[in-house]
């Protein structure tokens, strides 16, 4: 069955058929990632009675002004594939340029909180509060690196794409929205809770 | 032939060195890479197994023959014998290579990348770049593992599991838990990289690329074993990879993750950190991916037996379905047994019989494969090829250490057997006696395929004979020397009195596996000697059905020069199944068709 309308489909339409059915599978592992974190987490602190509670030792304002911050560049991502399907090159751009300034946003903001913890003497080796909130910030900020670099190139590569083939620009915007659900949760795990 | 030129966008092969052999995307060259790579670590792997054996039949005695240049080098002392704390960096690096270095990238690497494209009657794999990163970055993982031989305190010795905290705290735990151990860790996480970056590459490929015709069940049992151990790779490989970045960061930030509070070295000082870890945890998250890697260790394998019982059998596969189900049952239930490696850690009986049961069940799935085999070769006409003898041997050694496998499954016998030569006699028999040998069978039976020309086959038989007499020979035993109480991962078994009478099993094990070694460079020599000067072989020299077979050999770089149509499936031998075409019907042959298709 699948075959009969995969041959119906163009060659062209077939790669970006593979092309996402792939970026898919990526998300699934890279959700795996995350989850042998979580799992070590929610191990540690659950088997420590006393254990800190996060928003007397993080900076919860700030990580709740870069909530939003992402969750704005979720909603750039979403224009900038709109974009592409009505074939708004010049709009296109935009939305992913805004996509990865507020990416950075994100990673400057993080920047100026973890200067603010080493500044107070707060390190990864600290204990482990502060070894698990570094980690798992550390990884998904080293995310939001990677998606601002693919952003950056797909935007400049933004006259290519068309209605027709935008298949990268919706591969960055899957990646993009898996990197921001990450901090959904990373969020109220490590600075309310 | 012009007017598909047209339709298809078909790209030239590469004429450089550089991109015939080096950044290539061919699947072909880059199952290749994978191959002779892991041939590489397999030679190693095996010479670092013959140290071992050397070691645990005469303790301290210097290496013979070679044992004066390796003086002060590696794991050797002043006299050329092996140091004590070195005999746990050779057995740490003998499992590490041999099942990430060798068996992972022979099976999934190599295999994986030569049949998947050419079953599925595709050009190549879906993402041929992404293949190549794989590749590339398999490489240099296996260079750092490679490295980290010329630390200054030699590899990591914490076992192929690492388990904290002798993985964590560093040289002054043992040497190797330094350096060692941090590059260790780094080739890990690579591999796994490359591992996710390989399975989801394959899945895609079998899922969007098959030929028209091509249903599911229609699929090569070696590739529907290739498409659940690509789900295994690409769910569960993620988890090791964070394992690794936490043991790293333990190591590298000075966090705690995997240690406890107050452990203590040697004297009254404390180690230095902060505590508040579990070791467990590691144990937990290291066998969530480990057990699924078992699989992927064997299920490849299961595929490939499955292949060639059907073709040298001349019948269908008996219970096709059936096969496919159980493989499918095989990786659901291989998600939920890890615990089964942590019985002695003091988990609650309770959840210690759930996992008991859960491991039990794997037998069902297993049982039906094993039956299914039989079944196939049952009131059969077998040709004894040297792939076949292999193929059945896999089948005879799986029986074993599949049945040893359930045994110790058991919580009570496990109290009394774990970490004894036991379980050594059981990994073995399930990943060398079985995948090993199915991995020679692949070889032989596909090497037409790769390189055009065919084995010799007398030097293949004299391989597999005393490859299967000197593995029996050698791990037999050790059945009872577990069963003795025999510890696995002791330097000097002549230290205990109650092991005392065991050393001449322990010497008599030491020349088999020297014999199997030996063995071994029959194979290599047989091998790079028919690359060379091998006759040349016809497109389908075993007149098998899979599409691979449909094109010439060795493969052209397109693989197909039109992509097949398929009629129907892998498995229509004997001549009631082949509508008078002899007693096979090639997958591409129309059903009304007379005689074959001219293999090109
Ligand atoms: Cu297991």
């Amino acid at each position: 069955m699948t075959t009969a309308t995969a041959h119906a489909l163009s060659e062209h339409e077939q790669k970006v058929d593979r092309a996402k059915l792939g970026m898919w599978m990526f998300l699934g592992s890279e959700v795996m990632f995350f989850t042998g974190f979580l799992a070590a987490y929610i191990a540690l602190r659950m088997s420590d009675p006393a254990w800190p509670s996060g928003h007397g030792r993080l900076n919860w304002p700030l990580a709740a002004a870069n909530t939003v911050v992402l969750i704005v560049s979720s909603f750039t991502m979403a224009l900038g594939v709109n974009a592409a399907q009505r074939n708004l090159t010049q709009r296109l751009r935009l939305c992913l340029g805004a996509t990865a300034l507020l990416g950075l946003v994100f990673l400057v903001v993080k920047a100026i909180e973890y200067n603010d913890k080493f500044h107070h003497g707060h390190y990864p080796s600290t204990d482990l509060f502060y070894g698990t909130y570094f980690l798992l910030t550390g990884f998904h900020g080293l995310h939001v690196l990677g998606g601002v670099i693919a952003l950056t190139i797909t935007a400049g590569m933004a006259n290519r794409f068309s209605s027709k083939w935008f298949a990268p620009v919706e591969n960055v915007g899957l990646y993009w929205h898996f990197v921001d659900i990450v901090w959904i949760f990373l969020f109220p795990t490590l600075y309310l809770l | 032939m012009s007017a598909y030129e047209h339709a298809e966008h078909i790209h030239a092969p590469p004429t450089t060195f550089f991109y015939k052999y080096v950044w290539s995307t061919d699947h072909k060259v880059i199952a290749k890479q994978y191959l002779f790579t892991a041939f590489f670590f397999l030679a190693l792997g095996g010479l670092l197994a013959m140290v071992i054996r050397w070691q645990l039949a005469y303790p301290f005695e210097p290496l013979p023959l070679i044992g004066s240049l390796l003086k002060n080098t590696f794991v050797f002392d002043s006299a050329g014998s092996v140091r004590p704390e070195g005999f746990n960096q050779l057995v740490t690096m003998h499992g590490t290579i041999m099942i990430f270095f060798v068996i992972i990238p022979i099976l999934v690497g190599a295999f994986g990348n030569f049949l998947i494209p050419l079953h599925v009657g595709a050009r190549d794999v879906a993402f041929p770049i992404l293949n190549a990163l794989s590749y590339w970055l398999f490489l240099p993982a296996g260079v750092i593992l490679f490295a980290s031989f010329f630390v200054h305190e030699g590899p990591a010795a914490a076992g192929w599991t690492a388990y904290p905290p002798l993985s964590d705290l560093g040289p002054a735990a043992t040497p190797g838990s330094g350096t060692g151990q941090v590059l260790w860790l780094v080739a890990i996480f690579l591999l796994g990289f490359s591992s996710i970056l390989g399975g989801l590459n394959f899945l895609t490929t079998i899922i969007k690329m098959r030929a028209p015709g091509l249903t599911w069940s229609r699929l090569p049992l070696v590739t529907w074993a290739q498409f659940v151990t690509a789900i295994f790779q690409t769910l569960a490989t993620p988890v090791l990879a964070s394992a690794t970045v936490m043991l790293l960061s333990d190591k590298l930030l000075g966090t705690s993750l995997f240690l406890p509070a107050g452990i203590h070295l040697t004297g009254d000082e404390p180690v230095a950190a902060t505590g508040g870890g579990h070791p467990l945890l590691w144990q937990h998250i290291f066998w969530f991916y480990s057990h699924p890697a078992v699989y992927i260790l064997i299920l490849p394998g299961m595929g490939i037996a499955s292949d060639l019982i059907a073709t040298f059998a001349r019948k269908p596969i008996f219970g096709y379905t059936a096969m496919v189900t159980s493989l499918v049952g095989i990786m659901g239930l291989g998600f939920i047994v890890w615990g089964h490696h942590m019985f002695m850690s003091g988990m609650s009986p309770a959840v210690g019989m759930a996992f008991m049961t859960s491991t039990m069940l794997i037998a069902l799935p297993s049982g039906v494969k094993v039956f299914n085999w039989l079944g196939t070769l049952w009131n059969s006409s077998i040709r004894f090829t040297v792939p076949m003898l292999h193929a059945l041997s896999f089948v005879a050694l799986f029986i074993i250490g599949g049945l040893s496998g359930i045994y110790m499954a058991a919580t009570p016998v496990d109290i009394f057997i774990h970490d004894t030569y036991y379980i050594v006699a059981h990994f073995h028999y399930v990943v060398f006696g079985g995948t090993l040998f199915a991995v020679f069978g692949g070889l032989t039976f596909w090497f037409p395929k790769m390189f055009g020309r065919e084995m010799n086959r007398k030097w293949g038989f004299v391989h597999w004979l005393l490859t299967f007499v000197g593995f029996n020979a050698a791990f037999f035993p050790m059945h009872f020397l577990g069963e003795a109480g025999h510890m696995r991962r002791i330097s000097t078994p002549t230290e205990y009195d109650f092991l005392g009478h065991l050393q001449p099993m322990n010497e008599w094990i030491s020349w088999s596996a020297f014999l199997l070694g030996a063995a071994q460079l029959i194979f290599l020599v047989n091998f790079f000697g028919s690359m060379g000067k091998g006759r040349k072989s016809e497109a389908n020299p075993w007149k098998s059905n899979t599409l691979e077979w449909s094109t010439a050999s060795p493969v052209p770089f397109h693989n197909f020069d039109r992509i097949p149509t398929v009629y129907r499936g892998p498995y229509e031998y004997s001549s009631s199944a082949a509508d008078g075409r002899g007693d096979w019907a090639p997958q591409d042959a129309p059903p009304d068709g007379r005689g074959h298709p001219a293999a090109h």
